[in-house]
């Protein structure tokens, strides 16, 4: 048991380090310090400015260590990660830890309603579909399933502002105000666009896990017994499919934290995905690989979490 | 070489490439069978599809010259595709509604009164137009990452399938890498890193889809692997790049037929995004919804560029979607269990 955990603690780490060479591979290898201070200088900048830009961000060491053991930004990237010392954004000088402590609010304010919800309702109607299933009502629900999911969220995004926020004024367009009794006012527009764009691909997933166990014998077997359609479907076949259900929550869980790029920047909440599509406008690289080594770290740990409490559950686990 | 030639080139392969594939799905009875049931299943949404496929092919034959632009001497040199020319003499000054005679603002009249199904943008280009050169675009997306895609988790998948052990352990780490990186972020520090370039933007789609089908690869490859007609050909001391060829890639192909009808829709729509982000590709559907936000708060509203480019890019991707489904339905037979 505990050689399995430490295992998989190891290989944990070890995708955190490879995390880590591909982000120094791709910010400073594919984008070297110099495009870096160009962009955020412009293609005329002479070569002084570039080199004193370069000295004020950090970003005037050699590269790798065979170039200079003691001090290289390879080293100083994975010290400056691994011990969150992230330093300074490119672009307006402010740490970037400060820049995401306070992202995290609005982003889990915005994306845990929006999952717990879209969760919910997915799995409801997926439920009637699955009890509905070989009928016009399961045939109506994967193809009302298939038009949504090939809306573009552009589309929802823009629909949703022009018809409910601007024509009906039910909501306002876009911002945020994160006092409790207004919040909700602020939220429900980008909650409910989230939930619409992503309930198709949902509702048809939930449909193939609990079609999987309606055919199993225990259902037929209860169905024998006598059982009614409701019990079969709550006692039987949503238990049994509890675990990808709860697969899929533990996978989303690491993503709830960084926020939504899409719908944060669309409708004006200071959350991480806002954060992340101002890093991108501006060209601010430091914050920009903040971001992505923040979001894998999670994942990597949720994923620990979820293979550990697995094996603990389930002792098959940990012969393979 | 000029950029227009090559693209006359690169259609020219493609059309010798789906010529090829045609013969080689009627030469074998399995795949032509399928070919007639997903036919017949799917017709109107496979006619949608191969219209959109030949504006593709329309907008990607360049020639010079052949073109009257009145005073404009550049545009005379230009390249111009079959969809260009059509729609050569169609410019108004600015915005203007569907089949209107005078401008939307103003209300001067127009050079070609009547002629704009869907009106006219901003600088009065017609609607119609740029939505047929957004279909070049969105296949372009979609078809190219997916040839860079493909191979690639071919070669990564099947090596650590088939081969196993360091190799296995090798590719096995890289994908969880990969997987474990935010997709969209990863995906728009990649472009950022390597610049905006159509090439740039599909490498970079092409890197953070490839994984997904690289374990589907790796997965069924494992299971070829046991499968005692491999067993004896080994036994046999068939080579294994001859096994390889003959034996593991074959069952895959309905896999990579599959995965590429269902992954075009996601490829297509990211790139959607990637517009509105400010790194996607020009002349995209993205593109044209972005710019037309702020044309939705103008009073009277601008409708008909959102319309256009919002539907255009809808219908492609559902049909998509719709083949996509019945491909899978006709040739993985693991779904028909889940259907009955």
């Amino acid at each position: 048991m505990l050689a399995y955990i430490v295992r998989r603690l190891a290989y944990g780490a070890m995708v955190v380090f490879g995390v880590l060479f591909f982000l120094f591979v791709v910010f400073f290898w594919v984008a070297t310090p110099d495009d870096i201070a160009r962009r955020a200088l412009g293609e005329k900048a002479p070569a002084i400015a570039i080199e004193q830009w370069k000295e004020n961000h950090g970003y005037d060491r050699p590269l790798w260590p065979w170039e200079s053991f003691d001090n290289n930004m390879l080293f100083a990237h994975y010290k400056s990660m691994l011990t969150f010392d992230f330093g300074r954004s490119d672009a307006d000088d402010v740490p970037i830890l400060e820049k995401i402590a306070g992202g995290v609010g609005p982003s889990l304010a915005l994306t845990v309603p929006m999952f717990v919800l879209g969760l919910v309702a997915s799995v409801l109607l997926s439920l009637i579909v699955a009890v509905f299933r070989d009928t016009y009502v399961d045939r109506m629900g994967i193809v009302l399933c298939v038009f949504g999911m090939s809306v573009s969220i552009l589309l929802y995004i823009v629909g949703a502002q022009y018809l409910i926020a601007k024509l009906l004024r039910w909501f306002p367009i876009s911002g945020f105000d994160p006092s409790p009794d207004v919040v909700l006012r602020f939220l429900a527009l980008p909650i409910i666009v989230g939930l619409v764009s992503s309930i198709g691909s949902n509702v048809r997933f939930y449909r193939t896990v609990f079609l999987e166990e309606v055919h199993r014998d225990f259902v037929r077997t209860a169905r024998a017994k006598g059982a009614g359609e409701a019990r079969i479907m709550i006692h039987h076949v949503l238990r049994n499919a509890m675990i990808p259900i709860l697969t899929q929550i533990v996978i989303a869980i690491p993503f709830l934290f960084t926020g939504s790029l899409v719908l944060e920047s669309f409708f004006g909440i200071p959350g991480l995905g806002a954060l992340s599509v101002e890093a991108i406008q501006g060209n601010d690289f430091a914050t920009l690989r903040t971001m992505v080594f923040v979001g894998s770290l999670l994942f990597v740990v949720a994923q620990v979490v979820t293979d550990v409490s697995y094996s603990l559950a389930d002792p098959r686990v940990r012969l393979e | 070489m000029e950029d227009w030639m090559i693209s006359n080139l690169v259609t020219v392969g493609l059309l010798a490439a789906m010529v090829g594939c045609v013969f080689l799905i009627r030469r074998s009875r399995l795949w032509s069978e399928a070919a007639v049931e997903l036919w017949k299943r799917r017709p109107i949404a496979i006619l949608c599809v191969s219209l959109y496929l030949a504006v593709a092919i329309l907008d990607s034959i360049f020639w010079v010259g052949g073109v009257d632009t009145g005073e404009d001497v550049v545009s005379a040199h230009e390249a111009k595709s079959v969809i260009d020319r059509l729609f050569a003499d169609a410019r108004e000054r600015s915005y203007s509604s569907p089949f209107a005679d005078v401008e939307f603002y103003g209300g001067k009249a127009l050079a070609h009164p009547g002629s704009h199904p869907l009106g006219t943008d901003i600088i009065g280009r017609d609607v119609v137009y740029l939505a047929l050169k957004g279909v070049r675009v969105a296949i372009l997306i979609g078809g190219l990452t997916s040839l860079i895609a493909i191979p690639l988790s071919l070669l990564f998948g099947i090596s650590a399938g088939y081969f196993g052990g360091r190799v296995d352990d090798f590719v096995f780490f890289v994908m969880s890498t990969l997987a474990s990186m935010p997709g969209l972020l990863l995906l728009i520090a990649l472009i950022m890193a390597m610049g905006r370039s159509t090439l740039s933007i599909c490498i970079a789609l092409a890197v953070t889809s490839w994984v997904g089908f690289c374990r589907i690869v790796r997965g069924e490859t494992l299971k070829l692997r046991e499968q005692d007609y491999v067993q004896a050909a080994r036994v046999l001391g068939v080579s294994e790049v001859q096994i390889v060829l003959r034996h593991i890639l074959p069952n895959l192909a309905h896999l990579v037929i599959i995965t590429f009808v269902l992954t075009f829709s996601g490829l297509v729509l990211s790139e959607a995004v990637l517009a509105w982000l400010g790194v996607g590709v020009d002349g995209s559907w993205g593109q044209m919804i972005d710019q037309a936000r702020s044309e939705l708060s103008r009073d009277p509203v601008v409708w008909w560029n959102i319309t256009a480019a919002g539907s255009a890019l809808f219908v492609l991707i559902l049909a998509v979607n719709m083949v996509g489904d019945a491909v899978r339905d006709v040739l993985d037979p693991r779904t028909l269990r889940e259907r009955s």
